[in-house]
């Protein structure tokens, strides 16, 4: 494939490693911040590779993983709504609430339907126009755009039985939320590809001047990884933090301005709850006023009940890279893929699925 | 889940897009990418093409690595 395969060359793979190995001397703690990362760390084996003093932790870049049990209820409570249909991106609808999952409410009779891309469900709207559509709108920077398109759309289509229930949640807050909470001492931080596909490397710029902590944008092929780290190692080495692009073919400086400006036209800033860091003030996105009438939480009455955690998950303190999957007791016992306990398990590009599905050798 | 994966703009119809991923076609809405062509390579992300990917750019990291992995 065209722009991936070119990025995946083991022989320059080697040579890179080489040249990390060689230059890279302080001990150095990365974060990289999005779950995509994280699986392609592991998919590629890069952990054993890199040098022993580079240790990689896993963030909270994770959409599934982040949303709080709270907020599953809501959706699961609407789904219970008579005249409704749940549209939903697939891993969501596996991640257990405080007492059910969006599967579960389906296999007792919601009418929940997995949806690969809001177009479809704008489809499910305009084909169904007795039932009331609720998109379960999860996600960052990278999808909310897509999702202010399709209320736009909806809009301009005058389709009145389009609802989306914003779950979204926005980055650099939650990594100023993270540094702020001083758990974990950083070196560096790979930043997310595609997040920043949208909001440029510019929104990162505080990280290197006020926490000190070297920032490169990174792809998601083995090469462009180790290029991320490259460069990470050079700002560390130097003394000199600062924010790099190690995906240039895909993120510009100032990011993907119209994107932004539909982002900016259906939604405004505000708190947003996130699964073990609790109600974080300016990281989510909320419908705007002049949309309610796509707002799920405006159109909809319902009580989702008293929130319960899943007992003995540790997903919180994983996502704030404070713990690893390895630290829990219900890690591939009670907790696989196939039973999850928490959302990190469940999706594709949780901690606790990618160190169940690639291992982890170095136990690190 | 923010997965995004290139794929070829083969025509274009208003704001939709047929692209082509390894020869399977499908659709992708240009609402983000407003200034892509056909022939262009977008990064699409749950059927919209969030960016359209440069060409030069994708070139000069592959400059880069070769010349960071000779100055090691
Ligand atoms: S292994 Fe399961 S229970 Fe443990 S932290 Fe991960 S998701 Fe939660």
């Amino acid at each position: 494939m065209k722009f991936v395969n070119e990025y995946r060359d083991p022989e320059l793979g080697k040579k890179l490693l080489d040249r990390i190995h060689k230059r890279s001397r302080k001990p150095a703690r990365l974060m990289e911040f999005c779950g995509g990362h994280t699986v392609a760390i592991f998919k590629h084996g890069l952990r054993q590779l890199l040098p022993e003093n580079i240790e990689m932790l896993s963030g909270p870049g994770c959409p599934v993983c982040v949303t709080a049990s709270a907020d599953l209820d809501r959706a699961i409570a609407l789904g219970s709504l008579p005249d409704v249909i749940i549209t939903s991106f697939g891993d969501m609808v596996r991640v257990p609430g405080s007492r059910s999952s969006l599967q579960k409410a389906k296999a007792e009779g919601a009418d929940v339907r997995i949806v690969y891309s809001a177009q479809d469900a704008l489809t499910i709207a305009r084909d169904n126009q007795d039932k009331s559509i609720i998109f379960i709108g999860i996600g960052f920077e990278t999808t909310a755009p897509t999702i202010a398109a399709s209320i736009l759309q909806a809009e301009q289509e005058k389709l009145n039985n389009y609802y989306v229930l914003s779950l979204h949640k926005v980055c650099p807050p939650i990594m100023k939320a993270i540094l702020d909470m001083g758990e974990v001492n950083l070196g560096g931080i790979i930043c997310p590809g595609h997040v920043s596909v949208i909001i440029g490397s510019h929104p990162y710029q505080f990280i290197a001047d006020e926490y000190k902590i070297a920032c490169a944008v990174s792809g998601f092929e083995p090469l462009d990884i180790l290029l991320a780290v490259d460069r990470l190692v050079e700002q560390i080495e130097s003394g000199q933090p600062k924010v790099e692009i190690a995906y240039r073919r895909g993120v510009k400086p100032e990011g993907n301005q119209p994107a932004i400006r539909l982002m900016e036209t259906v939604f405004e800033i505000g708190e947003a709850n996130w699964r073990g860091i609790g109600v974080v003030p300016a990281s989510g996105l909320q419908i705007k006023a002049k949309y309610e009438r796509f707002d799920a939480l405006k159109n909809f009455n319902i009580d989702p009940g008293p929130t319960l955690e899943p007992k003995g998950c540790i997903c919180g303190s994983i996502l704030r890279g404070v713990s690893t999957p390895r630290d829990c007791r219900l890690f591939g016992g009670t907790c696989t893929p196939e039973n999850p306990v928490g959302p990190c398990m469940v999706s594709s590009e949780g901690s606790c699925a990618t160190y169940y599905h690639y291992g982890d050798s170095h136990g690190r | 889940m923010c997965l995004a994966i290139p794929a070829l703009i083969k025509s274009i119809d208003g704001q939709q897009a047929e692209v082509d991923i390894e020869g399977i076609t499908r659709d992708a809405s240009l609402q983000l990418t407003p200034e892509a062509k056909v022939g262009d390579y977008v990064l699409l992300h749950t059927g919209y093409a969030i960016s359209v990917i440069d060409p030069a750019e994708a070139e000069e990291t592959l400059k880069l690595l070769q010349e960071l992995s000779e100055a090691s």
